[in-house]
């Protein structure tokens, strides 16, 4: 399934790695990412494949561990996001 | 591609702005529940919501976990009982106790569909369920009552209306102790509509299907957000706009979740209901988006019209995002559930006399509203009547849902808890109008043309 990955933190090095490394040891592919940091804050919203079976513990074990790092992070069903923004 | 500001908006709506799915609600046909024996008739209606809701509370509970969109409330809506009182009757507590138990078992918020419709005339089964009423809201934690008590192919049935006046206070009375919680669950309406998924006004009914997923969404507090940065400057027309785009937003994930549960579940899809359901949070207010819109506070001149133009807004943007559209569809204005509203409240903004203006233009009704203790079941059944007469001329579903404040003093307020919220005790006319209310009858159904 597509899954949007959601990241909002203030910016450091490193961020995008974190993401990214918990994206590859969870067989998780990345598609497509866009990042910016405006006025300190890193913002970053990644595309990617999950396996659906693993998606519930991907998503939980990647907010609890960004929370960690103070960095918010969402991790959720592309399909929210095509049907409140598309017609 | 959905573009990164859209995403950021979505979560900004959900996390910041109370933007959430307020309940999916399976009604259930019992119909073929109905047996001569009151204690059978219970116990094919525990098995059959069983079974049909088995999964309810954990499907909601996974989708909003995988979508991260937050689902409020499960809730199951049923046939009215009073049809299956009609066959049995016996003891109709029995039913309600049957509904909370399967309630209970299954972990839903509320039951609703304790309910019957006499708009034109009383059964007497129809009769002996109003008159458990008191007792069911009782002894029941999760059940919802609901009466049906005029329409506008039937007029209002008078009867009914002093009827209700008189089990309204007992509701409120017989739950004395629980801050009147009895009266929280009983709405009396005029058009009550078959596919609401709110309560306590939300029942089964008779040309639903076997069994059905409605979904009702909420979000004032993402259009009242979105109204605050449009700015003061921008034009009625224009802010109009601006709600309208933000329902269809809120539509579609009401839309979204609904298709989503049905396949889950395997239960038909029904209705998206497009409500603006406020809640006792801060910021998710009905009341609050008038106010942005330019009112000193809401009850003040000029908001009945800024509350029609935003009912009218949000069905106008929610018809487009949903295949199927139904239920109560509008701005609700309950007043202990709408921190905005309950502040005008306090300060004497909002009168009783005005919510009674804006249910002409808005969704429901008289919705939540606490008043003194010694208010008579006559005034009640007046109020009750009131609201029907504007539903009735209207073709439009109006409610009364209020709280005789029985046992405490006028400045208190009550406190309901949840979504409920809490209510001070409003000033009520103290005018009688007993002798009208015991004329009885019929009001006859309204000309439906030369409307002016």
């Amino acid at each position: 399934m597509r899954a949007i990955i959601s990241v909002v933190g203030k910016d450091r090095p490193g961020i995008l790695a974190f993401v990214a490394n918990e994206c590859a040891s969870n067989n998780v592919n990345i598609i497509d990412v866009s990042q910016t940091v405006l006025s300190d804050m890193f913002t970053m919203i990644m595309t990617c494949d999950v396996n659906t079976s693993i998606f519930t513990i991907f998503k939980e074990s990647l907010e609890q561990k960004g929370n960690q790092q103070a960095l918010i992070i969402h991790v959720m069903h592309e399909d929210i996001f095509n049907a409140m923004h598309k017609i | 591609m959905v573009n990164s500001n859209n995403i950021l908006e979505t979560i900004h709506m959900i996390d910041e702005e109370d933007l959430d799915i307020r309940t999916i609600t399976m009604g259930i046909s019992l119909l073929d529940c109905a047996d001569a024996n009151i204690d059978i008739a219970c116990a094919k209606i525990k098995k059959k919501i069983m079974t049909l809701a088995k999964d309810l509370v954990k499907v909601g509970d996974e989708i909003a976990r995988d979508y991260g969109i937050p689902i409020i409330n499960k809730r199951i809506s049923v046939t009215p009982i009073s049809l299956l009182q009609s066959v049995s009757g016996g003891d109709c507590v029995k039913y309600a106790i049957a509904l909370d138990e399967c309630a209970k078992a299954l972990n839903v918020n509320f039951i609703g569909g304790y309910s019957a419709l006499v708009q034109k005339g009383m059964t007497k089964g129809e009769k002996e369920l109003i008159g458990s009423i008191p007792e069911a809201l009782k002894v029941t934690e999760h059940v919802c009552a609901s009466v049906n008590v005029g329409s506008t192919k039937a007029g209002i049935n008078m009867d009914a209306v002093e009827l209700m006046g008189r089990i309204v206070h007992e509701s409120a009375r017989v739950t004395a102790d629980k801050n009147c919680i009895g009266a929280c669950k009983l709405v009396v309406f005029c058009n009550a509509v078959e596919d609401n998924p709110f309560m306590a006004g939300a029942f089964h009914g008779i040309s639903e299907p076997e069994v059905v997923i409605n979904v009702g969404v909420s979000g004032p507090g993402v259009v009242r957000s979105a109204l605050a940065k449009a700015g003061k400057n921008k034009s009625m027309d224009e802010i109009a706009e601006i709600i309208k785009k933000t329902a269809f937003k809120i539509t579609r994930m009401g839309q979204l979740v609904g298709n989503l549960a049905s396949e889950k579940l395997n239960v038909p899809f029904g209705i998206v209901d497009l409500s603006l359901a406020p809640t006792p949070a801060i910021g998710d207010s009905v009341a609050y988006i008038l106010e942005e819109m330019g009112l000193e506070q809401c009850g003040g001149p000029g908001t009945t019209a800024c509350l029609a133009m935003l009912n009218d807004a949000v069905k106008k943007g929610g018809v487009m995002a949903s295949s199927s559209v139904g239920g109560l569809s509008g701005a609700f204005i309950p007043v202990s559930e709408d921190a905005g509203m309950i502040a005008a409240c306090r300060s004497g903004a909002l009168s009783l006399e005005k919510l009674e203006a804006m249910t002409a233009v808005c969704s429901v009704g008289l919705d939540m509203i606490v008043v003194p203790g010694d208010t008579s079941a006559t005034t009640i059944s007046g109020i009750i009547a009131d609201e029907a007469a504007i539903g009735m001329v209207n073709s439009k579903t109006t409610a009364v849902r209020i709280i005789p404040a029985i046992g405490h003093d006028d400045e208190e307020e009550l406190e309901f808890g949840g979504l409920l919220g809490s209510g001070p005790i409003m000033k009520i006319s103290k005018v009688k109008c007993d002798d009208m209310i015991k004329r009885k009858g019929r009001i006859p159904a309204p000309l439906q043309s030369l409307k002016n």
